[in-house]
């Protein structure tokens, strides 16, 4: 560790945020598939993209082609564990969402808060019988957006999200 | 029961529609709750003036400038030429010339008469309802609009008189409802009745219930009643237009805060824009002095005047700058020639930011802004949005604001706390007075004992100056965020209108063990965030925040914040001594 702490450094120091919970409701693995072919489009438009120096004359350029390949490939690696670490749990008065190994972020969400739930469905999800959840509040920084649920979850899940905010309702 | 006192009934000059003048003085003699009859359900019209303001003034600028060039011809007409106006090709020597002199008179009334009956038509076309439950607006004359507005979503009633309808005695009101641009004007109605009208929407909108409100001081309105020769008229424009911005019957003197004039001109002295705005003429003056080309000068003016006009503008809209505790929430009011307030009904104020930019601190200057749920269309104080509460204040101008806009959350408890929050620098020394309460997480990481949880030492390298300042406290009823050592500032988040809440880490602050908050509230100038926070009392902190939006959230009652009160303890209740009655629903509950 480069940076000293005096109070706890006996202990083995927490780094990461952890939750006592455990029974997480996770997504479907299917949607591993759904992330990768959305990464490997998005990723070979942008190496093409990075190889235009190279191919105009500069002779280096083939550099940031390569490391932008690179760079999308380790995405795509990740992308296993990124979907394994989505999960969300319906507590008893708010919904609570978390994401992300690297960049981890967790969301808390009263249910009372909500203002409209959405069902989108990409193509290649669509393919593979999945939908996309979004919980919208008053806040357009929430961002709570469950991806990968089987169709029926999610429309059980926004049922039920609709009829517990509906018992909870709040003012703005 | 002020909302009735200061506004005289039954005046036929304020009433829009005169089938229903008979009616209008006895009811208010007998006590109905709305001391206007315009909110009682059925269709109104609006002022009959309103299309000369809206856009007819315009048409008048036009006309004075045709006028005005032909004035040389005129003068040629009425005393004799002396042959020097040159009017050729001037299109009325074509007129004159070819004998169309009937036609373009014809041409010129017809197209006079198609105005007017566009504007009286727009004018007939153009109505309002008020109900228990929404606001109505129908207007359009080829496209029918029509607007309708919750009372139980109202975020706030604005009252604007820009200058020239505020000379001929209309007022405009805006009832801003959540959501962006989603407003309902009633643009323009007499002055009076606009005020009235303000108290008759809230009072319905906070749920009491009509026939709960007496009838005091209705008796008020016979005075001025009677005054309708054209002298009286006059007498009445006048007064109306020296009156004070804020009636003094709407709200006790020790409930209202006032603008220090020479506070005004010294915050905007010592601001960023006066600076660059002196930087701006400095390089200009040296420029112009080593390359001795005047016409640099031309080059800058656009910007120079657009900073002065600035500058002048934040000077002379903030001059008359008032807040005030009213029964029915807070009122902001400004404005020397055009004047504006607006009401903020309790529980309508998302989150507050108190911040001190750094010229600011010398003098213990501090700004108050606001996220709010709705937009309104026109500009506040200092020519910013209607974001900023309060321009520049001293900490006990802060004070006062924090207890009129956080009535549950700024409690004399909690005061020290939010003062330490805009004050205290985190380190020992600025500490005099810990308080019992400061206890809980504060003894982690060597930290001060002053009532927030701070950032760890060892966030030193994100937070270079403010890691000692750099924290949190929660309340009964709030979140306190506490930032910055050079530019301070400090967030109140309170519960019952927090939407959501989120705590993240990235590789950065894992390797440093913290993590980051943030706290979600509607959209607005604040975003309530704080950084560089131990990993443990970041996750405590989140924990503490979620369960507590949902217990408040629960308990809840400002969408109709007086729905809990009988008929008996209206009066009671509406009376504006204590500014924290309406504002306590868990009393009611």
């Amino acid at each position: 560790m480069s940076v000293q702490d005096q109070t706890d450094s006996t202990d083995t120091p927490i780094r990461r945020l952890e939750r006592a919970e455990t029974e997480w409701q996770r997504v479907s693995p299917k949607y591993i598939v759904v992330d990768v072919v959305g990464y490997v489009i998005f990723g070979a438009l942008m190496t093409a993209a990075a190889f235009v120096p190279f191919w105009v004359g500069w002779e280096y350029g083939f550099i940031l082609g390569v490391g932008m390949a690179v760079l999308f490939l380790l995405v795509i690696a990740f992308t296993p564990r990124r979907v394994r670490s989505i999960g969300y749990l319906l507590r008893e008065d708010d919904l609570l969402f978390r994401r992300g190994i690297m960049f981890q972020r967790f969301v808390a969400v009263p249910y009372g808060r909500m203002q409209l739930v959405d069902i989108t469905r990409g193509p290649v999800a669509r393919a593979l019988g999945l939908a996309e959840l979004k919980f919208v509040t008053a806040a357009a920084s929430s961002g709570v957006l469950i991806p990968g649920l089987p169709l029926e979850t999610a429309e059980q899940l926004r049922d039920h999200l609709v009829a517990v905010a509906e018992t909870r309702r709040a003012g703005l | 029961m002020s909302e009735q006192r200061d506004e005289p009934q039954g005046e036929p000059a304020s009433q829009p529609d005169p089938a229903t003048d008979p009616e209008a003085a006895p009811a208010a003699t007998h006590g109905i709750s709305t001391s206007t009859d315009l909110a009682d359900g059925e269709w109104h019209r609006l002022h009959p003036a309103t299309p000369l303001f809206r856009g007819g003034i315009a048409f008048i600028v036009v006309l004075g400038i045709l006028i005005s060039n032909f004035r040389d011809r005129a003068i040629d007409f009425f005393f004799g030429g002396d042959g020097d106006f040159d009017g050729e090709g001037d299109p009325i020597d074509f007129i004159v010339e070819q004998e169309l002199v009937l036609v373009a008179l014809l041409a010129l009334i017809g197209v006079l008469l198609l105005f007017i009956a566009g504007f009286w038509l727009s004018w007939r076309m153009h109505t309002f309802r008020i109900t228990d439950e929404v606001v109505e607006v129908r207007s359009g004359i080829l496209f029918r609009t029509n607007r309708k507005g919750r009372l139980d979503r109202i975020q706030g009633v604005n009252v604007g008189r820009p200058f020239i309808p505020r000379l001929f005695g209309a007022a405009k009101l805006e009832v801003s409802v959540a959501g962006n641009d989603a407003n309902v004007q009633l643009s323009y109605l007499h002055s009076r009745t606009a005020d009235a009208l303000r108290a008759d929407i809230l009072r319905l909108a906070s749920g009491a219930r009509r026939e709960a409100s007496g009838g005091a001081g209705a008796a008020d309105g016979a005075g001025t009643a009677g005054a309708h020769d054209l002298s009286g008229m006059l007498d009445e424009r006048v007064s109306e237009f020296l009156a004070p911005e804020l009636d003094p019957a709407l709200a006790e003197p020790e409930a209202v805060l006032r603008m220090n004039p020479g506070r005004l001109v010294g915050s905007t002295v010592l601001s960023e824009t006066t600076i660059v705005f002196v930087l701006l003429i400095l390089g200009l003056s040296v420029g112009i002095a080593v390359s001795g080309e005047l016409f640099l000068f031309v080059g800058f003016l656009p910007a120079i005047l657009g900073l002065g006009g600035y500058l002048v503008s934040r000077i002379t809209r903030s001059l008359r700058y008032s807040i005030a505790s009213t029964p029915d929430g807070v009122r902001v009011g400004f404005g020397l020639l055009s004047t504006t307030n607006e009401t903020l009904p309790p529980g309508r104020i998302h989150s507050v930011r108190v911040s001190q930019p750094l010229l600011w601190r010398p003098s213990g200057w501090w700004q108050i802004a606001v996220n709010r749920a709705s937009r309104s269309s026109q500009s506040g104080a200092a020519g910013q949005q209607q974001t900023t509460i309060l321009p520049v204040g001293n900490l006990d101008d802060v004070r006062t604001v924090l207890r009129l806009l956080l009535p549950d959350v700024a409690t004399d408890d909690v005061m020290p706390v939010l003062e330490r929050g805009l004050t205290s620098s985190g380190r020992r020394k600025d500490v005099t007075a810990p308080d019992g309460a400061a206890s809980d997480g504060t003894a982690t990481d060597g930290a001060v004992p002053d009532g927030f949880v701070n950032s760890p030492p060892r966030a030193r390298i994100l937070r270079w100056f403010s890691q000692p300042r750099n924290g949190f406290a929660v309340s009964d009823g709030a979140v306190m965020l506490r930032r910055g050592a050079i530019w301070r500032d400090l967030t109140i988040v309170p519960f019952p209108r927090m939407q959501s809440v989120s705590v993240r880490q990235g590789p950065l602050l894992r390797s440093l063990r913290l993590a980051a908050i943030q706290v979600h509230t509607v959209a607005g100038p604040i975003t309530p965030s704080l950084g560089a926070l131990d990993v443990t009392q970041a996750m405590e902190l989140f924990d503490t925040v979620a369960g507590a939006a949902i217990r408040s959230a629960q308990s809840d009652r400002t969408h109709r914040w007086r729905s809990g009160s009988g008929s008996g303890e209206a009066p009671g209740e509406a009376a504006p001594v204590e500014p924290t009655l309406e504002r306590t629903p868990g009393a009611e509950a």
